[in-house]
């Protein structure tokens, strides 16, 4: 308790909202309580300033042209790479590839790695808790090698269940491709002992990052994973940008991915060369406005003491979690150990559409619907859920407002 | 709150409570319908004898507009021509997505739905049933109806 209180004490909520100007807006008339963060986060100013100077001052094609703007461009962009490595750890430039976002990383790596590695009867390993962005780009590669799908369980909690890890891993196993945090409940996996788990069986790992990065501090070396995928939107960064680190042998191998510009060494119509990792992966004229909002996201993360904001965040999620199940009726779906971020629940006699509406009337914005999991739903047996998420900049005020919202929709439903 | 008590009018609250025409009909022309952003599914049974619409019914799970707008929907097209039914699809399509004010005289207890305009992120809830109903009748199709 010693080191929560210390560590609360160096994080300022306050100060942290006055960082992110579309929080004093007003919705319907109402203080606007965004609770919506696991779809996408708000974005400070810092953000929006480095996207707006990168075109007020140096837009141009990057690593393309002699003149001074095309010079400030690539190093804005370059520069980018280099803060992305430093927040995964990573241990070279060289492995981390610039992509469109999450879905972009994953796709690039079942079409490259998965497409030109697996053989008829090799199994992907996926899991229950899987955003259908981790799941149906496997299932492209699978139906185009003939490698086949296995699927993790999950237990009533909404964990993993390791025993079936176990079970499930052999040496047919080449991918295993799982979420570090669960966007449908907020559980937190186990990772690292999962990817030493997978490795043993000779599998490759890809981790897909989306949920962990504006939460968790992440260090792909020491998690020791293969591919580690993730969405700059989704950590107070631009929109249509995202991070694919790869273990550099691995890139270095696989064909590329996409055809285009700024991907070659050299073209002609007999032979064509590639460029080196990570050009290889990046053709066409890039996100270079999103590649720095990612940037300046990066920086700004930097600058909060990520264990004290994540402390403050863990007391906001125990807080709405209790507030939540005080309401008569409802039921939270997905109590793990280990969560981060994310309450989602039921309550009883309102379809979570019609809450979200009522709710969205006072000024909370939550997501309700199946959050694009549609197995985790079929676990439960339920069509949706409620889904209150959290950023750095909620507060238990916010909160106060979602249970006084959920009152509101209790009296019209019950 | 006004536009909220609107959209949930009373009459809406009991046919989400108990819908109306909610069974099976058994050898009828049978259509799923499904609204993929929120789960919303339904399967659509419509009896139809000599162009008649003799009985329709539903089943499934969705939100209240989804579910009311069903039951209404099913309360309203027996005894329909599948002409008719395919003319009250475009009327009600036209007062749930209109910009102009106020309920649509003829088209009954349907006119409660109105309110549904003025929420645009709920207006494929109000027409899932509709689109179901309207590939049904055309009997143009054995794939789900998606909203999407």
């Amino acid at each position: 308790m010693t080191t929560l209180a210390s560590s609360a004490a160096t994080f300022n909520v306050d100060k942290v909202r006055a960082d992110f100007p579309i929080l004093t807006e007003r919705v319907h008339g109402k203080p606007l309580v965004y609770l919506d963060s696991a779809n996408t986060s708000q974005k400070p100013e810092s953000v929006l300033k480095a996207m707006d100077d990168y075109y007020r001052h140096a837009n141009a094609n990057i690593h393309r042209a002699t003149h001074l703007l095309s010079e400030r461009a690539t190093a804005l962009y370059e520069g980018s790479r280099a803060k992305a490595a430093a927040f995964l750890n990573a241990p070279d430039m060289r492995t981390i590839v610039l992509t469109k976002g999450t879905t972009d990383g994953i796709n690039l790596v079942a079409q490259s790695y998965g497409r030109s590695t697996l053989k008829p009867g090799d199994e992907i390993l996926l899991t229950w808790l899987e955003h259908h962005s981790n799941i149906v780009p496997w299932q492209l590669v699978a139906a185009q090698t003939g490698a086949v799908i296995k699927v993790v369980p999950i237990n009533d909690a909404g964990e993993l269940e390791q025993d079936q890890l176990s079970a499930l891993l052999s040496e047919r196993t080449k991918i295993m491709a799982v979420g570090h945090v669960s966007n449908a409940l907020g559980t937190i996996n186990p990772i690292k002992e999962m990817i030493a788990k997978a490795h043993a069986a000779g599998a490759v790992v890809l981790v897909d990052g989306a949920q962990a990065a504006p939460h968790l501090v992440i260090d792909v070396q020491a998690l020791d994973c293969d591919f580690y995928v993730l969405s700059s939107h989704k950590m107070f960064g631009s929109t249509g940008t995202g991070v694919l680190y790869g273990r550099a042998s691995l890139l270095e191998a696989m064909p590329p991915y996409q055809g285009g510009g700024d991907m070659i060494a050299s073209v002609t119509f007999e032979q064509t060369l590639y460029n080196q990792v990570p050009y290889k992966f990046e053709a066409g004229t890039p996100n270079m406005a999103g590649v720095v909002g990612l940037g300046a996201a990066i920086d700004y993360l930097a600058g909060i003491d990520r264990d004290a904001a994540l402390a403050h965040e863990d007391a906001v999620l125990e807080y709405a979690t209790a507030q939540v199940r005080e309401i008569p009726g409802t039921r939270i779906i997905g109590e793990a150990r280990h969560k981060t971020g994310v309450l989602s629940f039921m309550l009883e006699g309102a379809h979570p559409h019609d809450a979200g509406t009522i709710l969205d009337r006072q000024g909370v914005a939550v997501r309700t619907g199946q959050h694009c999991a549609q197995p985790v739903m079929d676990r439960f047996c339920i069509p949706a859920t409620i889904r209150a998420s959290l950023g750095i900049y909620n507060t238990r005020e916010d909160i106060d407002a979602l249970v006084r919202g959920l009152h509101k929709v209790r009296e019209l439903f019950t | 709150m006004s536009e909220l008590t609107d959209l949930y009018q009373e009459v809406i609250l009991d046919h989400n409570r108990r819908p109306h025409n909610f069974r099976v009909i058994e050898g009828a022309t049978t259509q799923e319908g499904y609204n993929p952003l929120c789960g919303d599914r339904l399967t659509l049974y419509v009896a139809i004898d000599g162009g008649v619409i003799k009985d329709v019914a539903f089943q499934g799970s969705g939100c209240a507009i989804s579910k009311a707008s069903a039951s209404l929907m099913t309360d309203a097209l027996k005894g329909k021509t599948a002409a008719e039914a395919r003319a009250l699809f475009d009327q009600f399509h036209a007062m749930i997505t209109s910009d102009h004010a106020g309920p649509t005289a003829d088209l009954g207890k349907l006119s409660v739905l109105a309110g549904v305009r003025e929420f645009p992120a709920r207006i494929k809830c109000a027409s899932l049933a509709w689109h179901t109903m309207k590939a049904a009748v055309a009997h143009d199709s054995d794939a789900p109806v998606s909203t999407e």
